[in-house]
């Protein structure tokens, strides 16, 4: 598709509106835009929520628009106002594509809700009528709201909540140790896709790809140190990356302690003490995420993984086999592009259509170093 | 003893960290392929392996050798490799990601059937494996000529490149697999006096696609459609692989191929065999290929005089496509204009078991059809009985069709009848549609992506087995057979047409070919 533009856009606004009247509108518009252009289909994969404020609404839908292959199939953004007490509503179909006869082209549906704060902590009524039923819905409430992500993630009167998925982003919030929490509570009723999450996930991979050789294994049991380096607002990332070593590997981690900018501690594991040191990195890393990785074994062996240029660069080094020889070290690119930040953003809407549970025992532990 | 997620067979303790990956780590590997300078590699090949890099699915130690016979330095290739990417990747690559994937290529070249290449590709991988410090597990693909296959297979046994001990050395074999039962079967014996079965992926690129797959997903994830999925409600099936193209640069190969064995020998029959098979116990690669094989060996090989009967063939003259005139077969460049080739095949078939028995199971497929179209018709048996007896009622009820597309608009739809709306019961055909690309809003990843990966990580699943092989060439080869005596001019059918008027004699009763 790449060098194709929208080519159908089918508009619809009121002000003073109600939740009715937009599914209303937004039903004729489908049906309008597919009358019009067979080819044109809706498209039924996931609504998305987003509680933003007004004011920041724009970059919220650059954001969006930046996601790139995967993007829900209705978008309700609901723009907060604080002293707002109508509600005014637009909605837009669009066909991305200019399908040739025989193609199709899925519609994207975009309703932009103007609430005020009052309507926060009932917003699941108004939402209600403008997702797709029977669709997994995410909520992502990136400035904050957390009245409306309740109201949203909590059935009312005993039933089923309107959203099953909380979209979070803990790197983006002012102190790890709330976010982790707030995480954790979320986690007890939703499936939470927390992006600092995703941002480790190449880690992990090259972590699982590094120790899965057979003979390498059993090396996994020895480990005795884990150094992470972090951007500086993404300690978040940090922590569930060693929260996830300690739930996969059984080790147990005390509270870390802060000494400077290093958070130092130890985990218990079935051999011994693992030594646990998270760093902020000082050179000027332009996106959020983590900087680097290194494990170390009792058998002398040493793991880093950096970024680098097309990928991760690792570096192995194992001691020499006999006296006499040198020590072994290899340096090589495990090859991967960067997703930057809206490539993670699109990975966290498909991550809400799917189950990841390993997230909730990384968090758990994650949140354990935290005291 | 067990099988790891990358295919290495071992005593050793699980890898605990792979829990909940999506992507499974993959065993250090290097891939080699012959015939890399080839149009398959330059188009296919280069920008999966490219588009693996980019989403970081290749393993953590990769390393790529081409082989061809073209002299070529490393750098030469390198820059070929590169050139194929930026030209046929699905994506824009990312410069430093296709720099670094290429960075390290090595290229050998060399006759195949010269042992020097055997001796020096020796070489470069014993140089790989010191580099990684591991024995990385080693891949050939075969993407040569098919008359290079048995020669390049038992020189890499001569030259002990077929069996590693302290990792994996795999075969992947491009289609076609011989060009009859006999020469499948020579084919066979000789991969597998060098390698063992489970050490051959024998390619089939249909079964890499997405759309595929979901013939399995369709069938196993729902529990709707297996009621129905019998003799007792479904009253014959149709499978269409049509193009609306000609033959365009593959007039050497196509010629002597012909449309039976391009693509009904092996893709339209792996998909009646995912249509028809019976539940696999897990979805792995030998319970699955078990029961697709139990489906080619219920159809019985058509003896020479039932061949008349069961199949037709014809080849395309001059027409009209999309409003231009285009030449027929046997003036396109490169086709002999006695070329008794056919572009057009269709057979009706018959799964005899006790799921199957009795329902007619009709393939097509042909160049410059009227579109392009690949689908699985899935036609139910009318109702009992008709309650809106009125004519004007009752015309619209019509048997349901569940219609499996799998290119180009890949979805389900399903045919009903319903009210038209009114004051009178009139009823109307009407389709319940679902289309993947609305309900996955992402790209799927090509078929070889896909297969070059499995291929790597030791998953067999979407790869033909020996046997299954031989059984697709003893449904076509008795075909091919009676074909080849059979006297007279050719069956025609107009390019941009519906295909030639003698298709429809293989149909029973009422049945007609769907429109392509």
């Amino acid at each position: 598709m790449a060098g194709r533009v929208s080519t159908t856009d089918a508009v619809w606004s009121e002000q003073d509106t109600t939740p009715n009247a937009i599914e209303a509108a937004l039903r004729r518009l489908v049906a309008d835009c597919h009358g019009t252009t067979a080819h044109c289909v809706p498209a039924r994969t996931l609504n998305l929520v987003c509680v933003v404020d007004r004011e920041w609404s724009g970059e919220i839908a650059n954001r969006l628009r930046g996601v790139g292959r995967y993007h829900a199939s209705r978008t309700v953004v609901c723009a907060v106002e604080p002293r707002r007490t109508t509600i005014d509503a637009q909605a837009t179909i669009s066909v991305q594509g200019d399908p040739r006869p025989g193609e199709f082209a899925a519609m994207r549906e975009l309703v932009i809700v103007h609430v005020g704060e009052r309507h926060l902590r009932d917003l699941d009524t108004i939402v209600d009528a403008l997702v797709v039923s029977d669709l997994r819905t995410a909520v992502w409430s990136p400035h904050g709201h957390p009245e409306a992500v309740d109201a949203l993630t909590t059935g009312r009167a005993g039933g089923a909540p309107l959203a099953q998925v909380v979209l979070t982003d803990a790197a983006a919030e002012p102190e790890a140790e709330d976010a982790l929490e707030r995480e954790g509570e979320l986690a007890e009723r939703s499936e939470v896709v927390d992006l600092a999450w995703l941002r480790c996930t190449p880690w992990r991979e090259r972590l699982a790809s590094a120790y899965d050789p057979p003979a390498r294994r059993p090396e996994l049991h020895t480990l005795s140190k884990v150094s992470v380096r972090y951007r500086h607002d993404s300690l978040v990332s940090g922590l569930l990356l060693v929260g996830w070593l300690c739930s996969r590997l059984g080790w147990r981690p005390d509270q870390l302690t802060r000494h400077g900018e290093l958070l130092r501690g130890r985990a218990r594991a079935r051999r011994g003490e693992v030594e646990l040191r998270l760093e902020p990195v000082t050179n000027g890393m332009t996106v959020p995420g983590l900087a680097g990785v290194e494990t170390r074994s009792d058998l002398g062996t040493l793991l880093a993984l950096e970024r680098g240029e097309g990928g991760l660069t690792a570096r192995r080094r194992e001691p020499a086999k006999r006296r006499g020889e040198d020590v072994f070290e290899h340096v090589w690119t495990v090859l991967g592009a960067s997703r930057g930040e809206p490539g993670i953003l699109g990975e966290g809407i498909r991550h809400a259509l799917l189950v990841d549970r390993t997230f909730k025992p990384a968090l758990a532990a994650a949140r354990r170093l935290l005291g | 003893m067990t099988t790891t997620a990358t295919g290495q067979t071992t005593g050793a303790e699980d890898n605990p960290l792979i829990e909940g990956l999506e992507r499974l780590p993959v065993h250090p590997t290097v891939l080699v392929i012959f015939g890399a300078t080839g149009d398959l590699a330059r188009r296919k090949l280069l920008p999966a392996l490219y588009n693996l890099a980019h989403e970081g699915a290749l393993p953590e130690r990769f390393g790529l050798v081409g082989t061809a016979r073209s002299e070529m330095t490393d750098d030469e290739y390198r820059d070929m490799a590169i050139e194929s990417v930026r030209e046929f990747s699905r994506r824009p690559p990312d410069e430093k990601v296709l720099r670094k994937l290429f960075g390290d290529v090595r290229y050998v070249s060399g006759a195949f059937d010269d042992d020097d290449i055997y001796r020096s590709l020796g070489q470069v991988l014993g140089e790989l494996d010191e580099t990684a410090g591991l024995a990385l597990n080693h891949c050939f693909y075969l993407s040569t000529a098919p008359m290079f296959f048995p020669m390049i297979v038992e020189c890499l046994g001569r030259h002990d490149l077929a069996d590693r001990e302290d990792a994996e050395a795999r075969v992947i074999i491009e289609k076609p697999f011989g060009r009859s039962l006999d020469e499948a079967r020579e084919l066979n014996a000789r991969v597998l006096s060098v390698f063992d079965e489970q050490q051959v992926y024998r390619i089939d690129h249909y079964l890499g696609k997405e759309t595929v797959q979901n013939v399995m997903a369709l069938r196993f994830a729902n529990n709707m459609f297996e009621p129905l999925w019998n003799r007792n409600y479904i009253d014959h099936v149709q499978i269409t692989a049509a193009e609306d193209i000609g033959i365009g640069s593959r007039a050497g190969y196509y010629d002597s191929a012909g449309a039976l064995r391009d693509l009904v020998q092996n893709h339209m029959l792996q998909l009646l065999s995912l249509l028809c098979m019976e539940p696999p116990v897990a979805f792995e690669s030998d319970a699955v290929r078990d029961e697709k094989v139990k489906v080619l060996r219920a159809i019985s090989a058509p003896h020479e005089a039932e061949v008349p009967g069961m199949a037709v063939r014809a080849q395309y003259v001059s027409g009209i496509e999309a409003g231009i005139e285009v030449p027929g077969y046997r003036e396109e460049p490169g086709i002999p204009p006695d070329s008794r080739t056919e572009t057009f095949a269709a057979l009706r078939l018959e799964v005899h078991n006790w799921r199957w028995a009795g329902v007619p199971m009709y393939l097509r497929t042909g160049k410059r059809l009227a579109r392009k179209v690949t689908e699985i018709a899935v036609t139910l048996k009318p109702v009992p009985h008709v309650a809106f007896q009125a004519p004007e009622m009752s015309t619209g009820v019509r048997p349901n069709v569940l219609v499996l597309t799998v290119q180009p608009n890949e979805g389900v739809s399903l045919s009903i009848g319903a009210k038209i709306p009114g004051t009178r019961m009139a009823i109307r055909t009407v389709n319940m549609e679902f289309l993947y690309g609305t309900a996955f809003l992402s790209e799927s990843p090509e078929a070889y992506e896909r297969l070059i990966i499995d291929a790597m990580r030791g998953d067999a699943t979407l790869f033909t087995r020996n046997d299954e092989v031989e059984a697709q060439w003893r449904v076509c080869d008795p075909i091919l057979k009676a074909w080849e005596r059979m006297p007279g001019e050719l069956a025609s059918y107009p390019a941009g047409s519906q295909g030639p008027q003698e298709a429809a004699r293989l149909l029973t009763g009422t049945t007609r070919w769907r429109a392509v």
